[in-house]
């Protein structure tokens, strides 16, 4: 598992955590029935608060990604493809809705918006 | 279980009063405190360690009132630093050793020599010709090597270069990898409670301005620069407070309430410290 904590980020911590474990867990790096580093453990090796760690864990925790066995420790759920792929779309259509919103809040109208998405998509 | 839990402390001084205080170090977390010089941070330590009697409220360390006769025996599980190391003049490490062994009944000199080594203390000097980096080291040593389950640091990494102060934050994350484990830590060093803590208590003028878990309070707040017009057009309660500077404004803000797209930067802990200090000078309100 990799975890590259960032401190200039405005992303607080517990999601930069949660993001980086679920990216590995969708890509498969991280797969299922592996065991988690525990909360304590985490939290003394990326030098970050208890807290924090713990948010994290409940996070992936409720949205169904990681699973914890009283006395034995966190472990990577039985993933659901769709669920994920499901999740990314929430996702992708939270970002659409803050560019939306932004682009409104500037008087930035529907075919620019979209020729902008548009021109994005082409570059990549 | 909290570690420590403090009800309407108060103790008066000619010219200062602490308190009244309330302030709780959950198990298992490290505890901030920050304040100026003069803010009561000792005082209120002292007062911990029952070396200081307090005229109001109440302490309890580890489940137990601080005055209580069985007070004494605890000191085996809390391991103290204060500011300046107090042993002996003329003994050498070996000699204060045989001292700690027979102070505490759970006295480790295993893990004490592991320390002495890390830190690289000298086995033949006297402590008087220690510098003074030297004699903090070993009293940290000394408050780690007798199975304390609470340490309370009073300024324990000032003096101590960058080097020695980062080795010393990893020992102390060690420590509370024990979810039984918990620090009180004073410090004027910022920094290093930012790296360390938990939660941040944040102590002005014998009172307490705010306590807020560390990660929240820095990821709920902002900093803000703009002009004086475009600081009037921003919500009141979007406002923590607010810095007049000769070519603008800069302003402490809660990021919740800012609109979307505005420009803001992850405060460090001292702005926020620094900003709500200020604050306060002027008379108005803080977070």
């Amino acid at each position: 598992m990799e975890i590259i904590i960032r401190n200039s980020s405005d992303q607080p911590i517990y999601m930069q955590i949660c993001e980086q474990v679920k990216s590995q867990i969708i890509s498969g790096a991280l797969a299922a029935g592996t065991m988690l580093p525990s909360i304590r453990s985490l939290a003394r090796d990326l030098r970050i608060s208890v807290i924090t760690t713990k948010r994290a864990y409940d996070e992936l925790e409720a949205e169904g990604f990681i699973c914890t066995v009283p006395g034995k420790g966190c472990f990577v759920a039985e993933q659901d493809l769709k669920l994920a792929q499901e999740a990314n779309l929430r996702r992708m259509e939270e970002h659409l809705q803050q560019a939306a919103a932004l682009a409104k809040g500037c008087g930035v109208g529907k075919e620019e918006l979209l020729a902008m998405f548009g021109l994005l998509l082409e570059e990549e | 279980m909290n570690a420590l839990e403090i009800r309407g402390l108060t103790r008066s001084f000619p010219g200062f009063t602490l308190g009244p205080l309330d302030l709780n170090l959950p198990g298992g977390c490290i505890l901030g405190l920050v304040g100026q010089n003069g803010a009561g941070k000792s005082t209120t330590i002292r007062l911990i360690l029952n070396s200081l009697r307090r005229d109001g409220g109440s302490i309890r360390v580890l489940g137990l009132d601080n005055q209580d006769a069985a007070f004494t025996q605890l000191k085996n599980d809390i391991g103290v630093v204060l500011d300046t190391a107090n042993f002996p003049e003329t003994l050498t490490l070996k000699h204060i050793a045989a001292l700690m062994r027979g102070s505490y009944t759970r006295w480790d000199e295993a893990r004490f020599n592991e320390l002495v080594q890390r830190f690289g203390l000298p086995e033949n000097k006297k402590f008087r010709d220690f510098s003074r980096g030297m004699q903090q080291k070993l009293a940290i040593a000394c408050a780690l090597s007798h199975q304390a389950r609470l340490l309370i640091l009073d300024e324990a990494t000032a003096g101590l270069d960058p080097l020695v102060r980062d080795e010393i934050l990893d020992l102390f994350r060690e420590f509370v990898a024990d979810e039984e484990h918990s620090i009180l830590i004073s410090s004027h060093i910022s920094s290093d409670l930012e790296k360390i803590c938990d939660y941040i208590a944040c102590l002005h003028q014998g009172k307490l301005l705010f306590t807020a878990e560390k990660d929240a309070l820095l990821e709920d707040l902002a900093l803000w620069q703009g002009s004086a017009e475009q600081l009037e057009e921003l919500a009141d309660e979007a406002i923590v407070a607010v810095q007049q500077q000769p070519y603008g404004v800069t302003a402490l803000v809660k990021r919740a309430e800012m609109p979307a797209g505005a420009q803001l930067e992850k405060p460090r802990l001292d702005d926020v410290f620094l900003f709500v200090v200020k604050q306060q000078g002027k008379g108005a309100c803080g977070k």
